[in-house]
């Protein structure tokens, strides 16, 4: 095991790819000279070079049609977009090209191709907060994997780089200097589409996912100590496909809820996870499904405004409580 | 507004009997003639059978533009890759894909090229570097410039043909593509097909200049315009331009004059251009105007050219007698295909407990 952060974690498996699979290419924008703009791929152009580690346009649509194409003609690009607000700009292709290929040509050929983006906050204003994950979950065709720790950021970026269909594989900007133990040997692989129960617990799941899943497990600590509340603790890794039958199981044995989620609450992943777990597990459940959403708000640049919006681990906390 | 058709120089008169322009030898140019019918005579059966309620959804006939897809992909490779847009039958007929299977496609029926999950917008057979109709508008383009890059990165001498329409210039995707490839000096030939019409919009209301080739300056990228009604017109451009690429000297854009005789689609009543502008279009069809040319240089007869419409028909009759009694999809598979590798966690247990593993990498 080494220590890495979250940021060297990616790194680690973008290198570690790219040293196995010369057909492995990345591209995005200022991802060479400036290192990326989260210094994500910094080092990279110089033991690669700049045909493998692609400096482009500022150019989301392009970028990604691109890769897609490169990856029909054979490699294996992973296309970095700056946010995942500008990957609002790459829309199209992501949802009409890249997760319709395989299925409309009659499985003819597949799209290996890795969209590596950022989600987050920290008073950038309203155009550069968003959350968007539950748009692109909800795509069949896109795999889309949302990683909370250096390790599974490190072995799910190495599924995904070597899984044949499109992967929409979303980083967290508030996540990137956390540090954690990844293993140091290659090819650890975490699978795409299993989530993981990573505190055990009697009487309530908390079931998040990237940073809400480190605020549900600092909510459990709360809840233990100042409370006598066991929670158990699910990080779902993977939203598409998702791992119910390990969310259900857990909530099996603690027969109570909680989903976490920074997206807004009208339309948000959370939305569909828990219509869905209530069909499967309701008559496990002693409690409504309580769900940690954003508020309905564009998030503003003020920290005083941002700061009311932030779902953390005190809304998990309150929730939790309310349930009793 | 460029409504009134451009002839191209009459080339017929200085050339000696039995001989084709650009290199090509006869039995090409007789290959060539028989694909611009085999498109004509599909896209009416496809009509018909749309009447007839057997196709549904959107139909995009390219009845008046064969020559075209039929003079460029001539000028191709066999192996280089092909993308196209919506009106996409001409590609697939040219490039030599099952006429039945095509047929079967805009039926919905499994033994579709596609099996019946594309239909007429979404023709491909990769099999044939046919990559597919694609229908959102542009969106290929720089798909294309990608597929070039591969090329490029393993250093295959490989060309890219990407297809698109006057209409798609307006998009920003086009642009996008065209900076990606022209930065990085990929083989990939761009090939406007300019029939002067976005859908509904005429050239001068959806862009500022009519000549769609002045676009690829801003690109640095070099560019020839042809007559889209005459084969040889654009066989001759698209070889220089895959010439140009698989040279190593990047990018080509080709502007193909050309006119849809029918509307944008099925259901377009044409209340955007007038029946004369139509009618003066139809005098150049390019395949008697090409027919007319291989008999005036003895390459073939009128008795050969009828002998060839007769053949194509039956092979249309036989294609959609085929696509009416195939089968349709079982039902039970919908399912298939919406990833090349399907990961079903309901098919696992309850993934273990990793509680206490510090890596949380348990796999």
């Amino acid at each position: 095991m080494a220590e890495l952060t979250y940021r060297e974690a990616v790194r680690s498996a973008m290198r570690e790819e790219m040293r196995r699979d010369s057909r492995v290419i990345l591209m995005g924008e200022s991802i060479t000279g400036y290192g990326g703009s989260y210094a994500v791929t910094k080092g990279l152009v110089e033991e690669f070079g700049p045909k493998r580690v692609m400096e482009t346009p500022i150019a989301e649509a392009g970028i990604v049609g691109f890769a897609i194409g490169a990856a029909m003609g054979g490699l294996r690009p992973v296309a970095e977009l700056m946010t995942v607000n500008f990957a609002l700009l790459a829309l199209d292709q992501i949802v009409n090209s890249a997760a319709k290929f395989h299925y409309m040509f009659g499985g003819q050929w597949s799209v290996p191709l890795v969209v590596r983006t950022v989600s987050g906050f920290g008073q950038l204003g309203p155009t550069h907060s968003q959350t968007f994950e539950g748009w692109f979950a909800s795509v069949p065709g896109l795999k889309v994997v949302m990683p909370a720790t250096p390790a599974d950021a490190k072995g799910l970026l190495l599924s995904a780089i070597r899984d044949p269909d499109p992967v929409i594989f979303i980083e967290h900007s508030l996540l990137y200097s956390t540090k954690g133990e990844v293993p140091e040997e290659v090819d650890r692989e975490v699978p795409i589409g299993r989530a993981a129960v990573v505190r055990e617990g009697t009487d309530v799941t908390l079931a998040g996912y990237s940073r809400m899943l480190l605020q549900a497990l600092h909510a459990a600590e709360v809840l233990e100590r100042e409370d006598g509340v066991s929670c158990e603790v699910v990080d779902l890794r993977t939203l598409r496909p998702l791992d119910y039958p390990t969310v259900v199981g857990s909530v099996g044995r603690t027969h109570r809820l909680v989903l976490c989620g920074e997206d807004w609450r009208t339309g948000g992943f959370g939305g569909s996870l828990l219509s869905e777990i209530q069909d499967r597990s309701f008559d496990d459940l002693d409690a409504p499904i309580a769900r940690v959403a954003m508020r309905d708000v564009p998030l503003p640049y003020s920290r005083r405004l941002e700061q009311q919006l932030i779902p953390g681990s005190q809304q998990i906390v309150d929730a939790v409580r309310r349930m009793s | 507004m460029a409504t009134t058709p451009r002839k191209s120089r009459p080339r017929a008169a200085t050339r000696s009997a039995g001989a084709l322009p650009h290199g090509l030898t006869a039995q090409q140019g007789r290959d060539m003639y028989r694909k611009m019918v085999q498109i004509r005579h599909f896209e009416d059966h496809a009509a018909e059978a749309y009447a007839q309620a057997k196709v549904g959804g959107f139909l995009h006939l390219y009845i008046g533009e064969e020559a075209v897809a039929v003079g460029a992909i001539a000028a191709a490779r066999e192996d280089d890759h092909i993308l196209g847009h919506y009106r996409d039958h001409g590609y697939a007929l040219a490039r030599g894909c099952d006429v039945k299977a095509c047929m079967a496609e805009l039926f919905g029926r499994e033994t579709g090229i596609c099996h019946g999950r594309g239909g007429s917008m979404h023709l491909a057979d990769a099999s044939r570097h046919f990559w597919g109709g694609h229908a959102i508008v542009g969106s290929h383009i720089p798909i294309g410039a990608g597929m070039a890059y591969a090329m490029q990165y393993r250093e295959e001498p490989l060309v890219v043909l990407d297809f698109f329409g006057d209409g798609a210039t307006g998009n920003g995707i086009f642009h996008e593509g065209l900076n990606m490839a022209a930065l990085w000096n990929l083989p990939v030939v761009f090939i406007c097909e300019n029939n002067l019409y976005g859908m509904g919009a005429t050239l001068a209301e959806e862009s500022p200049v009519s000549d769609m080739m002045i676009k690829a300056e801003g690109y640095t990228m070099p560019a020839v315009q042809c007559d889209g009604m005459d084969v040889l017109s654009v066989y001759g451009a698209v070889q220089q331009a895959a010439e140009h690429c698989r040279s190593g000297k990047g990018p080509f854009f080709v502007e193909a004059m050309t006119y849809r005789f029918r509307g944008h689609s099925m259901a377009d009543p044409e209340l955007y251009r007038d029946k004369e502008e139509v009618r003066r279009w139809r005098e150049l069809d390019p395949i008697p105007r090409f027919g007319d040319f291989l008999v005036q240089h003895r390459i073939t007869s009128p008795q050969e050219l009828a002998e060839v419409n007769e053949e194509v028909e039956a092979e249309m009759l036989e294609a959609v007698r085929f696509a009416d009694s195939s089968p349709w999809p079982e039902p039970d598979t919908v399912d298939r295909w919406i990833y090349a590798k399907p990961i079903d966690p309901e098919a696992s247990e309850e993934t273990p407990s990793m509680a206490g593993d510090p890596a949380g990498a348990a796999t």
